[in-house]
């Protein structure tokens, strides 16, 4: 997967999370999707539609989540509680709209979607077109996984153009 | 919260009245937790346009925050149909996906500004400041607005 599509969900998490846990975050391992995705925690999904499409997952380990709901909240709040959930989906919206902002900004026109809560365990693959790069950042409340799967469709549309014919 | 001076109308020194519109329940929670740091009353919240477009006639707020991204219809659509209706309509869009088509869209269709996410309670004071000011709402030159009408 090309690199500059990547860089701004890293850059747009990283800053989301700083603003919203007032604490550091650090990638500490980057995979590929081999199979399908298993959720770690509390997951939202966001896609996005247009020259490139995909989604892309936050997953956000118990701990982690509460502690920005909490913080958020101005209380503690129960890890269980649904406004953890909530969170996270408003995290999801703010990391990839703002991800997808800089990426229009460069050139790449795409729309985005309402997020949507992952309540399975267990997540389908991304798509056979599409290429999916799992990020793990570390916070102090622990791990926030990133799920990125894209497809380019420039270049399916230009596989699916019939050849002319003389 | 860090408490705000006051945001008043000036023709009767009441609160301002602010429609918040997001799909999100935490979004319109946390937006409500600003405004009110304002100074401000939380008239009514919608979950997409098409409860926005019938809540801003229900409540006629003084402001409207207005998310984008939202199921049914989403937020540049509502700004133009609440708009039309209602031309002194002062719309903030507030919104993660900030991109120049996007804000240029919803100006276009007659919001007065926008903001985005994550909200920093200072930049959006400022702004809802500079909107109402701008129209004459608060402080400075609200009367007006009231003597216009």
């Amino acid at each position: 997967m090309r690199m500059d599509l990547i860089q701004p969900f890293i850059g747009s998490l990283d800053a989301v999370l700083a603003e919203m846990m007032k604490a550091p975050a650090k990638i500490v391992d980057l995979t590929m999707e081999e199979e399908g995705y298993r959720r770690r925690g509390t997951a939202a999904a966001v896609s996005f539609k247009g020259q490139i499409e995909g989604r892309v997952i936050l997953d956000m380990e118990p701990g982690a989540a509460a502690q920005v709901a909490s913080f958020l909240a101005g209380c503690e709040v129960d890890p269980a509680a649904t406004i953890v959930t909530e969170t996270v989906c408003e995290l999801a919206n703010m990391v990839i709209g703002n991800a997808v902002t800089q990426l229009n900004d460069a050139g790449f026109h795409f729309k985005v979607l309402p997020p949507e809560v992952l309540t399975q365990e267990q997540c389908e693959k991304a798509g056979q077109d599409s290429e999916a790069t799992i990020l793990c950042f570390e916070t102090p409340g622990g791990n926030v996984h990133l799920n990125i799967a894209m497809q380019y469709l420039q270049r399916r549309t230009g596989e699916r153009t019939p050849l002319p014919v003389y | 919260m860090k408490q705000f001076e006051a945001l008043t109308r000036k023709n009767n020194q009441e609160a301002v009245k602010y429609l918040i519109v997001d799909d999100s329940v935490f979004a319109r929670k946390s937006l409500a937790k600003m405004v009110e740091s304002f100074g401000g009353h939380v008239a009514g919240e919608a979950g997409d346009g098409c409860t926005a477009i019938t809540e801003y006639a229900r409540t006629q707020p003084d402001i409207v925050l207005m998310d984008i991204t939202m199921p049914q219809m989403e937020g540049i659509e509502a700004v133009e149909r609440i708009v039309q209706e209602h031309p002194e309509a002062r719309i903030i869009m507030v919104s993660s996906v900030g991109y120049q088509d996007n804000i240029l869209a919803a100006l276009q269709k007659g919001a007065r500004h926008f903001v985005q996410k994550p909200v920093k309670p200072d930049a959006l004071y400022e702004i809802i400041r500079y909107v109402l000011n701008d129209d004459g709402v608060t402080a400075t030159v609200g009367a007006s607005e009231e003597s216009s009408r």
